[in-house]
């Protein structure tokens, strides 16, 4: 509710930057984000809290999907004006690969974009985009402006 | 390990498993009970989890991550040549009931109900410590001996017959 609505009165709605500094799980994490027009694409820079496997050593399957989670919300955020943040209603994370201890990046693709529900597929991918080590499908409840 | 049976092995073992998963120890996962293909975890509430700033509730992935953890500690290992102990995450599906309420920890049960010779069935869901009320629960796979480096507390676990 207050959050959004003192983006869009900052005029930063469209900001993604300025809405994960101000998501505490997000800085947790550290996700960033870039955006290239209307492309966005969300950066997930290593650090060592992320691992799950040492030995490998392995970024953690928690930290992907919720990497994943962010990159699908984030999306939905960008492209539709909400008075709250997007509420997951379910999320199928499939892994393809380990992740390794670098920057993995992620993007998001809103297959179908209802009044309440969106339906959104996300991928995750390290050095080589060809190279997923991730992907994900989910469905999220939304709030639009206004209710 | 000279003490005890195969459960308190397990448990030891457990413990030093989840003492070097540094994601759950940054999150704060702590194990309250553990048995073979059987955990409980709690994750008390942190500021620093939280998703939404405006209700307080800590995000989804908080929740799929400390699910994905606890799903992954109930994979069997009795019984299993070590290099069969490293264990994959194949998929992981998550329905989310309710938002967590906040200030309150999370409380996450994981079942494995069916381990064939290299996969694994885990069932999971995550409650409250004030309550019953269903939060989240998921299904996952795990893929075994994913790989030839065994994490710490299950490299160690010496053959059980």
């Amino acid at each position: 509710m207050k959050l959004l609505r003192e983006l869009r009165a900052e005029g930063k709605g469209q900001d993604m930057a300025a809405l994960l500094k101000r998501i505490p799980y997000a800085r947790f994490l550290g996700i960033e984000v870039e955006r290239k027009g209307n492309e966005l694409t969300l950066v997930l820079p290593f650090q060592d809290h992320l691992i799950g496997n040492v030995a490998l050593p392995a970024l953690h399957g928690g930290t992907i999907g919720a990497f994943l989670e962010f990159t699908a919300a984030i999306q939905l955020l960008f492209d539709t004006e909400s008075e709250r943040l997007p509420k997951t209603i379910d999320i199928s994370i499939d892994y393809l690969r380990s992740g390794r201890p670098v920057t993995t990046y992620g993007r998001a693709i809103i297959t179908k974009h209802g009044r309440r529900v969106a339906n959104v597929r996300a991928e995750a991918w390290q050095e080589d985009r060809t190279r997923l080590i991730a992907t994900a499908h989910g469905h999220f409840l939304l709030t639009p402006v206004g209710e | 390990m000279t003490d005890a049976g195969n459960s308190g092995w397990a448990e030891h073992s457990i413990h030093e498993h989840l003492a070097h998963i540094p994601h759950a120890r940054a999150l704060g996962v702590e194990l309250l009970a553990y048995r073979d293909g059987h955990c409980v975890v709690r994750l008390p509430y942190a500021e620093q989890l939280v998703g939404d700033p405006d209700t307080g509730v800590i995000h989804g992935g908080v929740i799929t991550a400390v699910l994905d953890n606890a799903s992954g500690m109930a994979v069997p290992r009795e019984g299993l040549a070590p290099e069969q102990r490293a264990i994959a995450t194949l998929d992981l599906r998550i329905d989310y009931m309710r938002p967590a309420e906040p200030h309150v920890d999370l409380i996450v049960t994981a079942d494995c109900y069916q381990v064939t010779r290299s996969v694994a069935f885990v069932r999971a869901s995550a409650t409250q410590s004030d309550g019953e009320r269903l939060i989240a629960s998921s299904v996952a796979t795990f893929m075994l001996g994913a790989n030839r480096a065994a994490p710490p507390g299950f490299s160690n676990l010496g053959d059980s017959k």
